[in-house]
C-alpha cells in the first residue's frame, strides 16, 4: 500500500493572531509553527495502515519553505519520505488551488489511499482533502473516528450528530479526513528524530505537476480581500437583587434586548 | 571575516525538534502523575517503558546498538525538559545517561559495551553506586571491599543513597581491592541484580525528588566475574571522578529545568491571581521578581549549555561543569523560593506545583558533589 498524508503547517494553538499592517494577512514574524493537530491523527493512521499491511507512507505538504519542519515531524514519527510544494507559485491559493496541487501529487505518486486532518486549525476550511478527492474521482469519508481495513475496501465510522455514528464501507483508492478519537498519535522518538534527517524529501515544481497558472493565487476561485479581527466581546452584565427579581429581569432582557425569546 | 559562531541557545534542527517533542511528551504523559508520585514516593510503573520507547534511556548509545546515537548535549536537553515537569523523573533519566552509559562508553571494553549498552537502551535501568554512610564528599574513603578469588572478585560492604536503585538491574559499584593502597585500590565493578549476596535495601524517605528511588545496597561476598570489572583494576577512582565531571552538567540541566518549571507556574499564576482589583502580574514588585528569575535561569542555562558543548567538542570542561552545577542549583533554589512567594498561601500548599519544586531544588546543592566541593574544584583550577 502506498499511503499519502496531506499535512499542513499551522500557527501554534496558543498564538496570538495579529493582522499585518496592510490588512491582507497576519503577522507571521514571531509565530511558532506546528503540525496541524488533526493532521497528526492522519499521520498516525497512515503509520498504522503501513504497520498492518506494509507499504510506504509519504507526507505531502504545501506551504512556505518552513513547511519542511512540519514534514520532518511526520518523518520523525515514522513516515518514509516527504513531498514538499514550497515553490512561490503554489502560495496564496484557496482550498481549490491547493487541492489541485495535492491531487496531482496523489496521482503522480499513485497513492492507494490518502489521509488528511478533518480541518486545518488556521483557516478552518475543511475542504482541501474533499476537493482533492473530487478532482481525483475518488470517494472520500470525512471526520472519521474509526478505520478498519478490509479487502480492497475499508470500513469507517464517523459521528453524524445527536450521538449517532455512521458506518460506511469505502472502496480504495479513497481520501479520508481524520477526527480526534480516531487514534492516539505517537510522539516522535529520539531515534526517530535522528533518522528523519536522512529520509528523502522531494520537491515538485508547478511544471513537474503540469499545473502552471492553475495553482496559488492564479488558480484560486476565492480571493481574500482583507483580514480583520473580530470585534472585542462586550463585558457580560451581572444582575443584582433578589433571585426572583433577577429571573424576571433576565427574562425581560432575553425577550426585549437579546430578542431570543 | 568568517561567519560568527552560533549562539549557545541556537539549537540545530534536530535539537529544536527534539526539545519541542519532549516538552509536550513530559507535560502530557508525566504531568498528570507528578503530584501522586511525589506523595507515594513511587515512580509510575507505566512511565519507564515509555521512556525506553522514546529513546530517552539510551540517548548516547550508538544506533547500531539500539540507541538514539545522540550526543551529550541532547542528553542535557532531555534532562532539562524532564525537570520542567518533574525533577524526580529527570534524575532517573540523568543517572542512566550521564553516569551509567557515559561510564560504560568511556571505560567499558568492546565486549562489555556490546553486552550491556543494547540492554540499557532497550529495557534495563542503571544505577551508580559510589557513596557510603561514611564517605560522601570524601568519596575515596569508601569501605566497600573487593577480594580477589581466582579470576573472580568478592564484593562486601554497603552503599547508601543510591539513585534508581529500586528500578535498576545494573549497578556500577566502586569497591577497594586493597585499602593499604588508599584510593589507588578503588576499582569499578558491574553488578547485576540477582547476583547472590546482593540486596537492594531500604528506601530513603526524602524531602524532595521523592518519586526517584534512593536506596541502600548491601553486598555480602557477591561474586563478580573478571569480565565485569569496568576499566583497569585500581583505576576506579578515575572512573568515578571522570564520570561525575560529566554528570554534574546533567544536574545543572536538571536544576535549570526545575527553575523553568517553577517560573512557568509563577507566570501562569500571576496572570490569573487578582488582588486589589487586578492580576498580580500587573504589580511591578511581581514583574521584577519574574524578570530577575528569568534572567537567573538564562545565565544558568548558558553555563550548562556551554559546559555540555565543550564536552561534545572534546575540550576541557571540568571547572565549567562545576560552575554550571554550582550556579544552576543556586538559581533553582532561589527561583523555586520566589515562585512560592508569588503563589502566596497557595504556594505553601500541595494544590500548586511550586512547593514541590522548592523541596526538589535542595538536592541540587548536595548530590554529585556538594556546592562546597564544586567551589573547591573551581578554586583548584584557578589557584594551582
Amino acid at each position: 500500500m502506498k499511503i499519502g498524508v496531506f499535512l499542513k503547517q499551522v500557527p501554534d494553538t496558543e498564538t496570538k493572531i495579529r493582522v499585518n499592517g496592510s490588512g491582507d494577512g497576519i503577522e507571521t514574524g514571531d509565530i511558532k509553527w506546528i503540525v496541524n493537530p488533526y493532521d497528526e491523527y492522519a499521520v498516525e493512521q497512515a503509520l498504522r495502515v503501513k504497520e498492518a499491511s506494509g507499504g510506504e507512507v509519504v507526507v505531502v505538504s504545501l506551504g512556505a519553505a518552513r513547511t519542511l519542519d512540519a514534514a520532518r515531524t511526520a518523518l520523525a514519527m515514522g513516515a518514509d519520505r516527504a513531498v514538499i510544494l514550497d515553490d512561490e507559485a503554489f502560495q496564496g491559493g484557496d482550498a481549490l488551488a491547493t487541492a489541485r496541487a495535492l491531487a496531482k501529487v496523489a496521482e503522480k505518486e499513485e497513492f492507494d489511499l490518502v489521509f488528511g486532518g478533518r480541518q486545518a486549525i488556521d483557516s478552518d476550511d475543511s475542504q482541501v482533502p474533499q476537493i482533492a478527492a473530487g478532482l481525483l474521482g475518488w470517494p472520500h469519508a470525512t471526520w472519521i473516528t474509526g478505520f478498519e481495513q478490509g479487502d480492497g475496501s475499508v470500513t469507517i465510522r464517523r459521528a453524524i450528530g445527536g450521538g449517532t455514528v455512521e458506518v460506511a464501507r469505502v472502496t480504495l483508492p479513497a481520501v479520508f479526513t481524520c477526527n480526534k478519537g480516531l487514534n492516539e498519535p505517537r510522539y516522535a522518538s529520539l531515534p526517530g528524530i535522528m533518522k528523519a534527517k536522512s529520509k528523502p524529501v522531494a520537491r515538485y515544481s508547478p511544471g513537474d505537476l503540469g499545473l502552471e497558472g492553475s495553482i496559488g493565487n492564479d488558480g484560486a476561485a476565492v480571493r481574500l480581500s482583507n483580514y480583520r479581527l473580530p470585534p472585542p466581546r462586550p463585558d457580560g452584565r451581572l444582575l443584582q437583587g433578589e433571585t426572583g427579581d433577577q429571573v424576571k429581569e433576565l427574562v425581560r432582557l432575553l425577550r426585549e434586548e437579546a430578542k431570543v425569546l | 571575516m568568517s561567519s560568527p559562531a552560533p549562539a549557545l541557545t541556537m539549537l540545530s534542527d534536530e535539537e529544536t525538534a527534539f526539545a519541542e517533542a519532549l516538552a509536550s511528551f513530559f507535560e502530557e504523559q508525566v504531568g498528570p502523575h507528578v503530584a501522586r508520585m511525589d506523595e507515594a514516593q513511587q515512580m509510575e510503573a507505566s512511565l519507564l517503558p515509555m521512556f525506553f520507547e522514546m529513546g530517552l534511556m539510551g540517548i548516547e548509545v550508538p544506533e547500531s546498538m539500539g540507541g538514539a546515537g545522540g550526543n551529550f548535549f541532547l542528553s542535557i536537553l532531555v534532562i532539562e525538559a524532564a525537570a520542567v515537569v518533574d525533577p524526580a523523573v529527570s534524575v532517573l533519566i540523568d543517572v542512566q545517561n550521564t553516569l551509567v552509559i557515559n561510564a560504560l562508553k568511556r571505560w567499558g571494553s568492546d565486549e562489555q559495551q556490546a553486552r550491556l549498552l543494547p540492554k540499557l537502551a532497550r529495557d534495563v535501568v542503571g544505577a551508580y553506586a559510589l557513596s557510603e554512610s561514611s564517605s560522601g564528599s570524601d568519596a575515596f574513603a569508601l569501605r566497600c571491599r573487593a577480594e580477589a578469588d581466582g579470576d573472580d572478585w568478592l564484593i562486601s560492604g554497603n552503599k547508601l543513597w543510591i539513585t534508581n536503585a529500586n528500578e535498576a538491574d545494573l549497578f556500577l559499584v566502586f569497591a577497594n581491592m586493597d585499602p593499604s593502597q588508599g584510593y589507588k585500590g578503588i576499582t569499578a565493578f558491574i553488578v547485576e541484580r540477582g547476583m547472590e549476596g546482593f540486596v537492594v535495601g531500604k528506601k530513603e524517605d526524602k524531602l524532595g525528588i521523592r518519586a526517584s528511588s534512593t536506596c541502600e545496597l548491601i553486598f555480602d561476598k557477591v561474586r563478580v566475574p573478571a569480565a565485569n570489572v569496568l576499566g583497569p583494576v585500581g583505576k576506579g577512582y578515575k572512573v568515578a571522578i571522570e564520570t561525575l565531571n560529566e554528570g554534574r552538567i546533567g544536574i545543572g540541566a536538571q536544576m535549570v529545568g526545575l527553575a523553568q518549571g517553577a517560573l512557568n507556574a509563577s507566570i501562569k499564576y500571576a496572570k490569573v491571581r487578582e488582588q486589589f482589583g487586578q492580576p498580580i502580574a500587573k504589580f511591578q514588585a511581581i514583574e521584577h521578581q519574574i524578570a530577575q528569575a528569568a534572567t537567573d535561569i538564562e545565565a544558568a542555562r548558558l553555563m550548562v549549555y556551554n559546559a555540555a558543548r565543550l564536552k561534545d567538542a572534546g575540550q576541557p570542561f571540568i571547572h565549567q561543569a562545576a560552575m554550571a552545577k554550582l550556579f544552576a542549583s543556586q538559581v533553582a533554589e532561589r527561583v523555586a523560593s520566589v515562585a512560592v512567594d508569588i503563589h502566596g498561601g497557595n504556594g505553601f500548599t500541595r494544590e500548586y506545583p511550586v512547593e514541590k519544586f522548592y523541596r526538589d531544588s535542595k538536592i541540587g546543592k548536595i548530590y554529585e558533589g556538594t556546592s562546597n566541593m564544586q567551589l573547591s574544584t573551581i578554586a583548584k583550577a584557578l589557584l594551582r
